[in-house]
């Protein structure tokens, strides 16, 4: 199983919003959430209320700064939600020396099956984006599900069958579909904001796109925007020439 | 990389024990009976020893089996074939030394190649990853050869052939260095790549994603001062193949050959531990470190 | 390929039950998962007006909260001293009767002797009625310490306040400014409304020292220089002005800008607002010329006119704007600097503003009638809107400075309409139609009226008639006469100092005042521990209602455990902070959906028990017995009026009635049937200028919000402003004590001004301002005790801008020691680029005393997490005037948290952040070690 579908039936994966994410971290949680409470082994924590505190996450998100180079550019936040990217050429998949881990023909999920994992490691070693977390309780290699288990759910009502962290995120900065359809909202998202990869030169084709940051500090210049400061009237003409002036637009 | 002591016991005692019987399988020495089961019995408890010790680092080694399966994609699973193979195909043939004072050769060749092909595979597991740039080179599985083939030398008593091979060894080990440290550069991933945000500026990691620890920061992210590295690489280097040399250059003693084995092994489990603990991840950009 | 089958359709519960969030107060509607009776999964409430669906990361953690192990299990009374955290555990009876006790003679004797104070409650309308029914003047919730300016300024200006009671119009707005918030209460429905409005392309400008959450997204950073906000507003608004770029009709029709001001230099009534014998503002009508009230049919106000009489000249209140800002002292280049931004920058916004206001206007076809009876066939949009919390309301000068951004919101016809920002029911509501404080104690018998409301003249301060103040906090005073929301940061220290009295018993509930919710956390501390002469406690007797071992339950005789959010009931009424939009009207409950495995108590019912107990009017019978069972009882039977409840929902003996109606005892079944809430749409056409529409001040009566329509104009001049300083020049029987009354002339400005509290904190010697931010991702303390939310937030760093980490040759991970005129502390600092570069700043109440919240006592939170409030004192630095100013704002009382100031040093590196505290003994034990969590098989 380790060996990569030649192509998968659908490239199901979320597209992530870099403008609107505001680092909340809800996405964080419910991932966290749903993820111990259902596929496989329960998320579990370590020194849960004490020093050194761990625990496995599906999803985490970051932060970085960027400093533009003009040099009067104020620096620039952005917080960088990552979880499996569900890579087409997945080198986590092929490392797998149990054949645990495999992506789906179907959808392209790059999944675990636990009760094959001996918690080896080696997929997280091959995974450029941190996306896998060995979980210390059980022993099993621990990922992103793309929640396989709630996007087909017939026990869920249609409207939340989509990933737990796509419908919790306040923004609205996650987007979950088939980019593999380039008619899908995903990918005319990705297409008309110019989603990108991460990571690109490792060659892993990662299907979860990022959509970049709109220009930041774009604001016209004043002298673009003067027409619309357009004093009323002169200085010379004083307080009852500003009144006449403004009070003609009644 | 975190250097776990499971996985550099593992790879430097595997290294060393299927060199030995590499040599061994080859008839270097030439040796039956007693003799023989002395230097197959020390060749086991390093190959095994280390392929046991690799098991500690398993979630799960009560399932370890399983990696065989996946032999057609996964270099892991190769090195538990070879492995295996090597040490039937070497058992079979030490046997026939031990107890039948019988060298079937061809088994003894074959027995060698499957221990080479071993060593080769261990080091494909390093190879292979894209992520770690540092390991991601040929010569990455030279070094593990050339180590295991001098190591073997050495614990076979293969004077000459070990002065030899520990120098090309090391020669080995400086070109990985020295390589080594430009890989990432080289690799063309970067916080701007990571991140795709290169594209506005120059990009820094500000808050991690939490403030406790993860499995990622324990296995991935080990920090080790450039000065630190230095000092290690050049005792590792000494341990490994100066003394060694210089001691096996001497008029021989068992015991001046001991010490030079004793010498080596230090010196790779060193090196080992560097290999290790100076390889970045790429994880390790998108929380700022290298 | 083979791939392992896997069941794609597992079942998600055995049943979902539907409840509101309490893990911080935006009060989501939250769908309660549950396997085997136990909870296993949260989500959001698609169907809920607040979240609709949505779930942040502390909602999402509810299951971890509801599961801590720092959840208190029985009533707790102090065998130790206070402080050490030893406690022997008793029944609930026993802990009844010792409150009894306690506050039986207090009730009979003195009332005011006890003092009431919740924290970050939701029941301010039950416990304030349950403090009324005591009889004690000593009430408050936390707003005086969090955010009253806003609250406050709203109110007094606009008839509404940003904080939850508003909201931009998402929908249609197209330039979104937001000034000084991180988080907010209304946190779900700002970064819904963030992601809706970029997704449509509109603009959003963050105006904030710090880039982070809301601000690291918006498109313009405005990096200001903290506390002068007040100024680039005043700017901006000369700018407008100066270009006539105002909503001139909306000015005449909907404010008091076109109202005469008497001018009558020296009288007692110089300055106020010209009006009829009915006390109905008066304008000049542009059709008639003649002086008119404003409300009248037909009434045309006209801005510019003049009265002439007595051979004085009146002039309306736009007069007195333009003549105030118009004037340089706002230009652009005379407050960039002070600011820091560029001259430029704040025209290119103001302008920006104007641009979007009125180029980009839009109408809506929503035919309407205003009250004055004038029909309108459209509405009017001005897709302008802004939000604003505590980065404006926590400093001294934030009530002048949330004034002057109303000021400028109206000035550009953005309040109320298309576009813009708006009220959400039960706003609008003027100050005027809010009641006035109380505080006339009577031994034996309820108090006069409410605790807390609107004073519009010094007739209506809480003074004694010796004119010492009436409160224990000191609100309705001299000191800070429009302090709508009580004072709960003073009460300790006046409470410790007898000033103005002494009290008997202090009873609070949620709000950790001896750690992260008090200025001086150490000075509170040690006058919560200090003794008399007599070796008795200063502050005699202490309960407090706490569901967790928090910082605070250390410091308390007698504790009374509550329960937790999923196992009681709450009522988010339309008295209080309902959970509206501004289109509807909507409450909500919280029931209990699991039952609570601990001797717990949820407080209210406590109280509805402890009120029979002590005899209090509203909670017994006729024939003493126990009137409300339990807070559920009281939520279904208590009437405020006739007709109006807690729940505006379900009302009528049917359940179909909408604000008023009958008792329903079905009520609260008929909430949990309907997701835990009720809403009620306000009408199309009755939705926008709600002030103003007839329609709306209709329906709004049907509602039960108002006894009578209440349109009003929006208070650009604050009227009872002026009569405070009326007072200070000397006019009126209610005086100010002499060394406030320069205070009062120059702060209690009608129109808004800007002043500065920077040489009151010693800016010269301790140059760089320190903030707080909320974390999205924490509630205040709560979040530590939940073992997922702790390990995003186990300790805190300083963040300092890159020039003050060269300056101080300072690295990442580097120790530095903080010192403010007051304090000092030991924290570690991390860089930031992205921030001004004058101000450093970390996460709020991350720091944890050890032994608190039932962790380790070295966890992370106690060892590397600080806080910022060491720094702080309730108490301005003496300038040597031999008197203590408090560190507040003078009109509202509103702590200034934000107007910190420090000096930053290098240091190196010690054990632990100072100042450390010793270790509470923890009452409830400690946590386990490792969490495996997994309720369903
Ligand atoms: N430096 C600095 N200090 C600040 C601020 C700042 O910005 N900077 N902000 C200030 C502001 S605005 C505020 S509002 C305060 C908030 O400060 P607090 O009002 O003290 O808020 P919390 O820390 O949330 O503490 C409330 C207490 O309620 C308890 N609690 C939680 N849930 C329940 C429950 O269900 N029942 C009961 N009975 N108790 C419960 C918690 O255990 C905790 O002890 O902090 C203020 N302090
Ligand atoms: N997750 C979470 N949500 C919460 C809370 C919580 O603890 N956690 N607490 C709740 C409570 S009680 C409250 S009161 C609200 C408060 O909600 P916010 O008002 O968002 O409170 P703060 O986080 O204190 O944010 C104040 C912001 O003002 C900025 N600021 C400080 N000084 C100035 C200034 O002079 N000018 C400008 N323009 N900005 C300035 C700070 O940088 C900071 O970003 O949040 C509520 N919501
Ligand atoms: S992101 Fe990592 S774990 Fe996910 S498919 Fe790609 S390589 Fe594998
Ligand atoms: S940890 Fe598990 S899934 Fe990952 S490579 Fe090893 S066996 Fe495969
Ligand atoms: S798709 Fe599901 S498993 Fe993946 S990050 Fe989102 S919530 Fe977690
Ligand atoms: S929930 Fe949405 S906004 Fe919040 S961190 Fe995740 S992606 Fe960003
Ligand atoms: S914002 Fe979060 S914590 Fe607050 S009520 Fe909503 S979901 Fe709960
Ligand atoms: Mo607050």
């Amino acid at each position: 199983m380790t060996t990569l579908p030649t192509q998968t039936d659908k490239k199901l994966g979320l597209v992530i919003d870099l403008d609107t994410c505001v680092g909340c971290h809800a996405c964080v949680i419910s991932c966290k959430g749903w993820n111990t409470e259902n596929y496989g082994a329960p998320l579990s924590d370590q020194n849960a209320y004490g020093a050194d505190n761990s625990g496995t996450f599906l999803n985490r998100v970051h932060s970085f700064e960027v400093q533009p180079e003009a040099a009067d550019a104020a620096a620039q936040l952005i917080h960088f939600p990552k979880s499996c990217l569900h890579c087409e050429d997945a080198p986590c998949v092929t490392v797998c020396p149990t054949g645990a881990s495999y992506k789906r023909v179907e959808d392209g999920i790059v999944l675990v099956n636990e009760s094959d994992c001996i918690g080896c490691g080696l997929c997280a070693w091959a995974c450029p984006y941190g996306a896998r977390e060995l979980d210390q309780a059980e022993g099993v290699m621990k990922k992103c599900t793309l929640c396989v288990d709630r996007i087909y759910n017939e026990n869920l009502p249609e409207e939340d069958r989509q990933p737990a962290c796509v419908r919790t995120c306040p923004a609205g900065a996650r987007h979950f579909g088939d980019l593999g359809d380039p008619d899908s909202d995903v990918s005319k998202l990705v297409a008309e904001r110019g989603g990108m990869d991460l990571m690109p030169e490792q060659g892993t084709k990662p299907v979860n796109k990022y959509l970049p940051p709109r220009p930041k500090d774009a604001m016209p210049e004043f002298d673009v925007l003067a027409p619309f400061l357009e004093p009323v009237a002169q200085e010379p003409k004083g307080f009852l020439g500003w009144l006449d002036k403004t009070l003609e637009k009644l | 990389m975190h250097p776990a002591p499971s996985v550099i016991f593992f790879t430097v005692f595997s290294g060393l024990g299927f060199g030995l019987l590499t040599w061994l399988g080859l008839g270097y020495p030439s040796v039956t009976g007693w003799t023989a089961f002395a230097f197959f019995a020390i060749a086991y408890a390093m190959a095994v020893g280390g392929l046991l010790s690799s098991t500690f680092h398993l979630g799960r080694p009560e399932r370890a089996i399983k990696a065989f399966t996946q032999w057609r994609s996964s270099w892991l699973s190769r090195e538990a074939w070879c492995a295996v193979g090597a040490l039937v195909a070497m058992g079979l043939y030490g046997a026939g030394l031990v107890f039948l004072g019988e060298r079937y050769s061809l088994l003894g060749i074959i027995g060698a190649a499957l221990s080479m092909a071993t060593v080769f595979t261990t080091s494909m597991i390093y190879t292979q990853l894209k992520t770690i740039p540092r390991w991601n080179m040929p010569v990455t599985p030279v070094k593990f050869l050339s180590l295991s083939l001098a190591g073997g030398a050495l614990l076979s008593g293969q004077v000459t052939a070990a002065l030899v091979l520990l120098i090309i060894a090391g020669a080995v080990q400086l070109l990985t260095w020295s390589m080594g440290d430009k890989a990432l550069a080289a690799s063309g991933t970067d916080m701007a790549s990571a991140t795709g945000l290169g594209g506005i500026g120059k990009v820094r990691a500000f808050e991690p994603p939490h403030t406790g620890t993860n499995y990622l920061l324990r296995e991935f992210v080990h920090e080790i001062g450039r000065k630190h590295s230095q000092k290690l690489r050049i005792i590792s280097l000494v341990l490994m193949v100066a003394l060694p040399v210089i001691l096996l250059a001497l008029p021989f003693s068992h015991f001046l050959a001991l010490l030079a084995v004793i010498s080596h092994v230090a010196g790779v489990l060193t090196a080992r531990w560097l290999f290790f603990a100076e390889a970045e991840h790429v994880v390790g950009l998108y929380y700022g470190k290298r | 390929m083979n791939q392992p089958v896997l069941d794609l359709s597992p079942k998600v519960s055995d049943e979902v039950r539907k409840t509101t969030c309490y893990m911080c107060a935006c009060r989501c509607g939250i769908n309660v998962h549950m396997k085997d009776g136990k909870v296993a999964y949260i989500e959001g409430n698609k169907d809920h007006p607040v979240n609709q669906g949505v779930l942040c990361a502390k909602g999402s953690a509810g299951i971890m909260q509801v599961n801590a192990p720092s959840r208190l299990r029985k009533p707790l009374k102090r065998v130790g001293p206070r402080g050490s955290g030893e406690f022997e555990e008793i029944e609930w009876d026993e802990a009844l009767k010792i409150a009894t006790e306690w506050l039986e003679p207090v009730r009979r004797d003195n009332p005011e002797k006890l003092a009431f104070f919740t924290g970050r409650d939701q029941s301010q309308s039950f416990t304030s009625f349950w403090a009324q029914n005591f009889g004690t003047c000593n009430y408050a919730a936390h707003g005086g310490f969090c955010s009253v300016n806003m609250a406050a300024a709203g109110i007094y200006t606009m008839g509404g306040a940003f904080w939850e009671f508003g909201q931009p119009d998402w929908d249609h707005t197209k330039l979104f400014m937001l000034f000084g918030v991180a988080e907010d209460h209304d946190s779900n429905p700002i970064k819904m409304g963030i992601g809706k409005i970029k997704k449509r392309g509109a603009r959003v400008i963050g105006v904030n020292p710090i880039r982070t959450g809301y601000n690291a997204v918006a498109d313009d950073w405005v990096g200001i220089t903290p506390g002068t906000d007040g100024l680039f507003i005043l700017s901006m608004i000369h700018c407008l002005m100066k270009a006539g770029k105002m909503d001139l009709n909306y000015l005449a029709q909907y404010t008091n800008a076109p109202v005469l001001v008497i001018n009558n230099p020296g009288a007692d009534d110089h300055g106020l607002l010209m009006r009829d014998e009915n006390g109905k503002e008066l304008v000049i009508d542009r059709a008639t010329g003649k002086l008119t009230p404003f409300d009248q049919p037909g009434v045309k106000p006209d801005l510019a006119a003049t009265y002439e009489k007595d051979g004085r000249t009146h002039r309306p209140v736009f007069h007195q704007m333009a003549d105030m800002y118009l004037d340089d002292q706002y230009a652009p280049e005379n407050v960039a600097d002070r600011c820091g931004i560029p001259a430029d920058r704040i025209r290119a916004i103001a302008a920006e503003l104007a641009r979007v206001a009125f180029e980009e206007s839009f109408e809506l076809d929503h035919a309407w009638t205003d009250f004055r009876g004038e029909k309108h066939d459209k509405m009017i949009g001005r897709p302008v809107s802004f939000h604003s919390m505590r980065g404006i309301s926590a400093h001294a000068n934030g009530f002048q400075t949330c004034r002057a951004l109303h000021t400028l919101q109206i000035i550009l016809g953005t309040v109320e309409v298309p576009g813009g920002f708006r009220f959400k029911p039960p706003y609008p509501k003027p100050a005027t139609a809010h009641p006035k404080p109380h505080c006339k104690v009577t031994a034996d018998a309820p108090l006069d009226g409410p605790h807390l409301g609107f004073v519009h003249g010094p007739a209506d301060l809480a003074l004694k008639d010796d004119g010492t103040p009436a409160r224990i906090d000191k609100a309705f005073t001299w000191e800070n006469p429009m302090s709508s929301h009580g004072l709960m940061h003073m009460v300790i220290s006046n409470a410790y100092a007898g000033d103005p009295y002494k009290i008997d018993v202090l009873f609070m509930y949620m709000a950790n005042m001896s750690w992260n919710s008090s200025m001086n956390t150490r000075g509170v501390i040690d006058m919560l521990t200090d003794t008399d002469e007599n070796g008795e406690y200063v502050i005699p007797k202490l309960i407090y209602s706490d569901a967790y071992s928090s910082e605070m339950v250390a410091y308390s005789d007698l504790v009374l455990p509550d329960t937790t959010y999923l196992e009681r009931h709450d009522c988010i009424s339309l008295l209080d902070r309902p959970i509206c939009e501004a289109d509807a009207a909507a409450d909500a409950i919280r029931w209990p959906v699991i039952e609570p495995d601990r001797d717990v108590k949820g407080f209210q019912s406590m109280l509805c028990e402890l009120g029979a107990m002590l005899k209090l009017p509203g909670f017994t019978n006729e024939d003493g017995s126990q009137k409300y069972a339990d807070y559920g009882d009281y939520i279904v039977n208590h009437e405020r009026k006739p007709g109006i409840g807690p729940l505006a929902g379900f009302r009528g003996e049917n359940g179909d009635q909408a604000g008023r109606g009958a008792v329903n005892p079905n009520q609260l079944d008929r909430y949990i049937e309907n997701g835990g809430f009720f809403v009620e749409h306000i009408p199309a056409g009755a939705n926008y200028y709600k002030p103003w529409n007839a329609a709306y001040q209709d329906w709004a009566v049907g509602m039960g919000l108002y006894d009578k329509p209440e349109p009003y104009l929006f208070s650009l001049y604050s009227e009872p402003m002026r009569k405070f300083q009326l007072a200070a020049e000397g006019h009126g029987e209610r005086q100010p004590p002499e060394h406030l009354r320069e205070r009062i002339k120059e702060k209690m400005s009608p129109l808004p001004i800007w002043y500065s509290s920077e040489e009151e904190n010693k800016a010269d010697a301790f140059p760089v301002t320190a903030l707080t931010q909320r974390p999205m991702a924490m509630y205040h303390s709560w979040g530590s005790q939940n073992a997922w939310l702790r390990q995003l937030h186990g300790h805190n760093p300083l963040y300092l801008p890159t020039k003050l980490m060269r300056e101080n040759n300072l690295a990442d991970g580097d120790w530095a020691k903080v010192t403010s005129p007051h304090g000092e502390i030991t924290v570690p600092v991390l860089e930031m680029a992205a921030l001004n570069e004058n101000t450093v700043w970390t996460w709020n109440a991350i720091g944890k005393r050890k032994g608190a919240w039932a962790l380790e006592e070295n966890a992370p939170e106690a060892t590397r997490g600080f806080l910022l409030n060491h720094l702080i004192h309730e108490l301005l630095p003496p300038k040597g005037d031999g008197l203590r100013w408090a560190n507040s704002d003078p009109i509202t009382g509103q702590a200034a948290w934000f107007d910190l100031k420090v000096r930053i040093e290098k240091t190196p590196a010690p054990d632990e952040s100072k100042p450390g505290f010793d270790a509470i003994k923890s009452p409830v034990g400690k946590g386990p070690k490792d969490l495996k969590w997994k309720v369903g098989k």
